[in-house]
């Protein structure tokens, strides 16, 4: 405990300092960190190699959307990446 | 245990981030940009004072539903108690002055609130000198319904006691205002309410434009849901309403009168007072801003989001000010911190209801170019012109859905 206490207190500067990178943390507007029984999916949680992957298909037009492939397509893949890794923490 | 882990990094996280003392700001306007960003900037460890003047905020999303005789008024309300909890400093206080030079806010009262930096989301304010004829007491018997409340009540009730076989007029303004889409949901859902509950009754929708956003999508949905109920007048057919009496509910037109049983005057709009009082506001009345910070180009150490300020390509809505709101406190926390402010991309979608289970919407990607918000090009869009009716109703779902999640995201 003690030892989990201290992991906290060296994370804590650094999660602070980290900014969420570009259009991430507008993301936030639809996808729920909190609300469990949301219909648009909550991302937090989430393997973050498939929500880049999801967000390649939705660029790409593969993959079914109402409305991510018009979002998808304003991100390319490197941000995609960067995008999902910070939005499934 | 993430909670918990969130919970003691924002007791852990002031201290060591910030070189000096704690960095203080000050939010005036608890909309949905503002509560948002107050949010934003206590979880990264700056003191946060949210000064708004009213306990309870009035959501006007999904407000013309309840005009329509759709939902409730209750579910549009919220408070500011999670805020207080979290460990915000809400002051219910009208801000009656910024001064940068001192730094500080000055309240109704005569308190005053020092600031390291201040941000303003004051939303709008009606411009009463803007169309002749609508002033304050004209707005009592021709409502505008664009700031939600008692005025959102009015025009319900007004519709729901009008004799049937009457005429609705909606006055729609120029650009900009707040929402680009909002007066053609507005109308979509008053002509479902009439043809189901007035089925006599008519809607005559005079624009002071000929281009509007989801314009093909609209028209269509008119022409299938409402052809004999909602008349769409374009500024070129003499849409532009010159003149308003609430005597007689009657509006003057290039062209010629309308009498209305009941009238609906949207009129023109600016940033909301304070950013008059603060100096931001330029001639336009609306607030230019770097794209980046949502630094104020007038004021420095003010920033401005939201409906008040000049976004460029980025419609004044409810997303948009959430969003600007997150981008302007990473651009504050960095800038009190001595760090650079990085370019940031923002999104926005906006639904819109054309009748129950029916949900349109527009989306974009936009970027700071040329000293405004641009659109990041091959992004965005509207929904398609040719959809399933199963395509509309999961749009009206994700429609509420994204109402749920972003007020929970603001005051939740
Ligand atoms: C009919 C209608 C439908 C809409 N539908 C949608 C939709 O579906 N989706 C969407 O995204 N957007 C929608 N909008 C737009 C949305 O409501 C606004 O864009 C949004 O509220 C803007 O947020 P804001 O923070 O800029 O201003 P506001 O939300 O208006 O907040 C401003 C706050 O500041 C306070 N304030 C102002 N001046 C002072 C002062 N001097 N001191 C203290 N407090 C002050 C006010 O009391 C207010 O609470 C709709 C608008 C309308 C009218």
């Amino acid at each position: 405990m003690r030892a989990f206490a201290l992991a906290l207190l060296m994370a804590a500067p650094a999660f602070a300092a980290e900014e969420a990178p570009p259009g991430a943390s507008t993301c936030l507007g639809c996808h729920s960190p909190v609300r469990a029984d949301a219909a648009i999916p909550p991302l937090r949680g989430r393997d973050a190699a498939a929500v880049a992957a999801a967000m390649r298909e939705f660029r790409e037009g593969t993959r079914p959307a109402t409305l991510m492939d018009r979002l998808a397509r304003g991100f390319t893949e490197e941000e995609s990446q960067a995008i999902a890794a910070w939005i499934v923490r | 245990m993430k909670a918990t882990r969130r919970a003691l990094a924002a007791l852990l996280l002031p201290a060591p981030v910030f070189a000096q003392a704690r960095p203080r700001v000050v939010v005036v306007g608890g909309g949905f940009g503002g509560a948002t960003a107050a949010r934003s900037l206590h979880r990264a460890g700056i003191a946060t004072t949210l000064v708004e003047a009213s306990a309870t905020y009035t959501a006007c999303p999904f407000s013309n539903a309840v005009i329509a005789g759709l939902r409730g008024m209750a579910a549009q309300r919220f408070g500011y108690d999670a805020l207080r909890a979290e460990g915000i400093t809400v002051v219910h206080q009208r801000a009656t002055g910024v001064d940068a030079t001192a730094r500080r806010v000055t309240l109704v009262d005569g308190t005053t609130l020092p600031f390291d930096r201040a941000l303003l989301s004051p939303g709008i304010e009606i411009r009463f000198d803007g169309l002749p004829g609508y002033d304050e007491a004209a707005a009592e018997v021709m409502p505008h319904a664009w700031q939600a409340g008692p005025q959102t009540e009015l025009l319900a009730a007004q519709l729901r006691d009008m004799p049937d076989g009457g005429t609705v007029v909606m006055v729609v303004p120029p650009n900009p205002y707040r929402c680009p889409p909002g007066p053609y949901e507005r109308a979509s859902l008053i002509a479902h309410f009439l043809k189901s509950r007035k089925p006599r009754s008519k809607l005559l929708v005079l624009d002071a434009k000929d281009v509007f956003s989801k314009q093909r999508l609209f028209e269509a949905a008119w022409a299938s849901l409402y052809p004999d109920t909602l008349e769409y007048v374009p500024l070129a057919m003499g849409g532009r309403v010159t003149e308003v009496d609430p005597k007689s509910r009657r509006v003057t037109t290039d062209f010629g009168t309308q009498d209305g049983a009941v009238v609906n005057v949207i009129p023109p709009q600016r940033a909301g007072a304070i950013a008059q009082l603060a100096g931001v506001a330029d001639r336009s009345g609306w607030c230019p801003v770097d794209p980046a910070s949502f630094e104020s180009r007038l004021v420095p150490g003010v920033h401005v989001i939201g409906d008040a300020i000049i976004a460029g390509a980025m419609p004044k809505s409810a997303f948009a000010a959430n969003a600007q709101a997150r981008v302007a406190a990473a651009a504050m926390v960095a800038l009190l911190a001595g760090r650079a402010v990085q370019a940031p991309k923002l999104l926005n979608t906006c639904y819109s209801l054309v009748a129950p289970e029916y949900g349109i919407s527009v989306a974009g990607v936009y970027q700071p170019a040329n000293g405004l918000l641009t659109d990041v090009s091959g992004a965005g869009g509207t929904s398609p012109l040719e959809a399933p009716a199963g395509v509309r109703a999961a749009e009206a779902r994700y429609a509420e859905d994204w109402f749920a999640t972003i007020t929970a995201d603001v005051f939740g």
